[in-house]
This record gives C-alpha cells, sequence and structure tokens, in this order.
C-alpha cells in the first residue's frame, strides 16, 4: 500500500487514517506506544526539514529504525538512475519516504520499488501526509468537517497543499472561500472538479472578511511571484494577518498555516487563542506513525 | 470540378480530418520526404464553408490502433480506413479513449515523464486529459 496523491483515496480511506491516527494519539498520550519492527528510508532530493523530521520523529516513537539517503535532484541527471537509486533503496528498507522536486516522481517510485512508498511531496503536484494531517487537526479540533466555512487565504495558485485541501474539504462537504489576491487565484480545473464531484460550494473573493469563517488557513505570497515589486509589497501588507483582522470573529475559530511561516502572520497574532498552527504540525506525528503503520501491515500482507 | 486522386491498394486512408489539420496528422504518423511510397494530402474537400476537410492517403502501412487513438487527440472524429487490394477492410472513428500509455507527451516541463524513461500516461477526465504523473489537466490537441 503507497500513498502517493490525495485523488487516490476515497472518504472511507481518509476516515480508515482518521481513526489510525486517533489510535497513535491515544497511545502517545497514555505514553505507551507499541513498538514495531522495520525501517524506513527517507529519500529527500530536495530540503524540507520539517517533513523529514516529522517523518522520522513518527518512525522513531513506533520503534523503527531509519536509513537516511540524502540526495540531491542534480545526481538525477548525473550518476545513476532514478530507477536504480529506488530500486537499491528499496533493498534497504520497508518503507520509503520519499521527496522529490519532479511531479509525479512518486508514483514512478511506487512502480520501481516493493516497498511502500510515502510521498513526501513532488514539486507543485502533491503531499499528501499534510493533507491528511490537516483535515485531521479540523476533525479532532472542530468535530464534522462537514460542518465547516473554512477560508483558504493567501497564494492559490503556487501552494499545492490548497489544492489538495480544497479536494479534501469538498470529499466532507464542507464550505469554502477561496481568499487569493488577483492573479494568485486557485487553478480553474481545481474548482471545477471540486463543483462537479462534491457539489461542493466555493466562493471565490479577494476580500478579507473571516467573521463567518470557522477556519482560516493561511499560506505563503512570495514576493518572487510579482514582476511589480510596489505591487509585491502592497499584496504581502494585505495578506498579513494583522490583529484586526481578527476583530469580530467566531469565538471559536481557528487559524492553521502548514509552516513554515515568515512573517504572513505576525507575532501578535502568534499569541492569540485563534493561532494553531504549532499543534497542527505536532499531528503530524499521530498522522504519520498511523499512516506507517499501515504501510507495515499491508507489506507484511503482500508476503504472506 | 474536381481533383483526381488515385486510390491506393494496400494502405490507410484517414477521411474526415478536421480542415487544416491534415498535415499534423501526416506529422504524427511520421510521414515526411523521405517516406518511401504514394501519399496523398488532400485539402479542402467538399462544399460550403463549415463541411470541408481534409484527407490523407498512405500507400505502404496500415495505420495502428495506438495511432488511430492519436489522431483522435488532433482530429476528432477522423475516420481510418484499412485498405488491402484496393478495397476498405476495416473503418474504424478516430475517438477520444478513456484511458492513453505511450501517447502523446505531458506538456508540464516538471513532469517525471519527461525526465525518466517511462511511458507517458493518460486518462480523461470532464472531456480533458489528466497526466497519470504530475495529474495536471491539459486539452487533447496540447498532448501532440
Ligand atoms: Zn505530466
Amino acid at each position: 500500500m503507497d500513498l502517493i496523491s490525495f485523488r487516490d483515496l476515497s472518504k472511507e480511506d481518509v476516515e480508515d487514517y482518521f481513526a489510525r491516527a486517533e489510535e497513535m494519539d491515544r497511545q502517545l498520550e497514555a505514553g505507551n506506544v507499541e513498538k514495531l519492527d522495520g525501517i524506513v528510508a527517507t529519500m529527500f532530493f530536495e530540503p524540507s526539514t520539517r517533513t523529514k523530521l516529522s517523518f522520522q520523529s513518527a518512525a522513531e516513537r513506533l520503534g523503527l529504525q531509519i536509513v537516511d539517503f540524502v540526495g540531491s535532484s542534480s545526481s538525477l541527471k548525473k550518476g545513476e538512475s532514478f530507477e536504480d537509486t529506488i530500486r537499491t533503496v528499496d533493498g534497504y528498507a520497508d518503507i520509503i519516504v520519499i521527496r522529490h522536486p519532479l511531479e509525479g516522481s512518486a508514483r514512478v517510485a511506487s512502480e520501481f520499488a516493493e516497498a511502500p512508498i510515502a510521498n513526501g511531496g513532488d514539486g507543485g503536484n502533491q503531499h499528501p501526509s499534510q493533507t491528511l494531517l490537516d483535515l485531521y487537526t479540523l476533525k479532532k479540533m472542530k468535530g464534522d468537517i462537514g460542518a465547516l466555512n473554512v477560508h483558504l487565504v493567501g497564494d492559490l495558485k503556487h501552494a499545492r497543499t490548497m489544492r489538495s485541501l480544497l479536494y479534501g474539504l469538498g470529499m466532507f462537504g464542507a464550505k469554502v472561500k477561496l481568499v487569493a489576491p488577483s492573479g494568485l487565484e486557485m487553478a480553474r480545473d481545481a474548482i471545477a472538479d471540486v463543483k462537479r464531484k462534491f457539489e461542493m460550494e466555493v466562493e471565490e473573493t479577494e476580500t478579507i472578511d473571516f467573521k463567518d469563517a470557522d477556519v482560516v488557513y493561511v499560506c505563503r505570497i512570495q514576493e518572487e511571484r510579482f514582476e511589480d515589486k510596489y505591487e509585491a509589497m502592497s499584496v504581502k501588507k494585505k495578506f498579513t494577518i494583522k490583529p484586526e483582522y481578527l476583530q469580530g470573529v467566531k469565538e471559536d475559530m481557528i487559524i492553521l498555516h502548514p509552516l513554515p511561516k515568515i512573517d504572513e502572520i505576525p507575532p501578535e497574532v502568534d499569541k492569540s487563542k485563534y493561532a494553531k498552527y504549532f499543534e497542527q504540525a505536532k499531528n503530524g506525528i499521530p498522522m504519520r506513525m498511523g499512516i506507517m503503520k499501515k504501510m507495515l501491515g499491508s507489506a507484511r500482507q503482500k508476503k504472506g | 470540378m474536381g481533383i483526381t486522386v488515385d486510390t491506393i491498394e494496400q494502405g490507410t486512408v484517414v477521411d474526415h480530418i478536421r480542415q487544416g489539420m491534415g498535415i499534423r496528422v501526416m506529422d504524427l504518423l511520421g510521414i515526411d520526404k523521405s517516406y518511401p511510397h504514394r501519399v496523398a494530402l488532400v485539402m479542402n474537400v467538399g462544399s460550403g464553408k463549415s463541411n470541408k476537410k481534409d484527407i490523407v492517403k498512405i500507400e505502404g502501412i496500415l495505420v495502428s490502433e495506438e495511432k488511430t487513438d492519436a489522431i483522435a487527440l488532433i482530429a476528432p472524429n477522423a475516420t481510418i480506413n484499412h485498405i488491402q487490394e484496393g478495397r476498405v477492410v476495416k473503418k474504424k472513428k478516430a475517438e477520444l479513449p478513456e484511458k492513453m500509455e505511450g501517447v502523446g507527451k505531458c506538456p508540464n516541463p516538471k513532469c517525471i515523464s519527461n525526465h525518466q524513461d517511462v511511458p507517458s500516461r493518460f486518462a480523461l477526465d470532464n472531456g480533458e486529459y489528466r497526466c497519470g504523473y504530475c495529474e495536471r489537466k491539459f486539452r487533447a490537441s496540447e498532448l501532440v
């Protein structure tokens, strides 16, 4: 069993991951995690300290061993082929966690490897464990995801996590408001897709107004996306989550962010009761534990 | 008034090609000046503005199923007729296939299929094709 793309998952699959993460949370809280046997290979062809640490920490908590392949995307062109690299590491590990800048790389890896593959991000395409932990965070903090009004805020064009999150929210029947500066809107086909598949209610706006939001999910706007520096500055300023944006919001509204954040959320907001992104990141541990435990189980079944 | 184009003995006639796409169909089939047998490209056939079409006749090859699918990408509704001994022995309409493997190329430069030796893969999704690797969607005509 691989975890390559959120698009491969049904609602039942996602709920199964929730149940597994919940079980891991229970074991973590009780300080009594059932130890497993196995080796996890982490293959990061581009740096992502947080994702790697999160997978490694989750593996450690499960009692798994970690072997780390230190690769760079340039090694794809020069040295050994991607296929050979994957096949070799496949011989060393029971689970492979891969992050690679080329889109579809994890899918290809899963075809070369016997071991289950966890996609830790393939370029601008998918990062399914992030989407699962985001949804798990919503379920844990808010209960019924389908009852939520979620604002996705920032550069919705380039943020890979946002496209999958929109899909996941659609799956559970949540209402979504897309708040993006002009030119950085969510891709047309991603919106059409969820409207058709889930009959999802999606509103698009450039105006920030969080009063009706249960959840505000923020992502970063990079200056490099703009040719005009002045425009970049004014857009960044508007999309910085200032304390005044939080006046009159629902008491139990929460702010999430995939991290790392730079300056899109100022320290005053970090200190507010709404800021939940560090808890969100922490939920990556039980979710990734659940994912790896499921993978080990399926690998054993395959071997008989 | 008309142009007479010899019938072919052994080969393929691609008919009902959208006007102007005949040359692209020839490209797709790899027909160029080095091709040793008779080839006819007939453009702007038919009467009326909207009914005009192109026809390609190629002596010597029977266009494969795979190529028939690829023709659909640029010339939907074209018909592919296999000719043997001067007669049509098989007629197939080019239709956008639900799934394609090894046909077409993903236009996304960051897609792994453009960097590794893997067959291209596409699945029809609401009238457009989604790449089986990078998961992006493209219009059929963008893949050839
Ligand atoms: Zn692709």
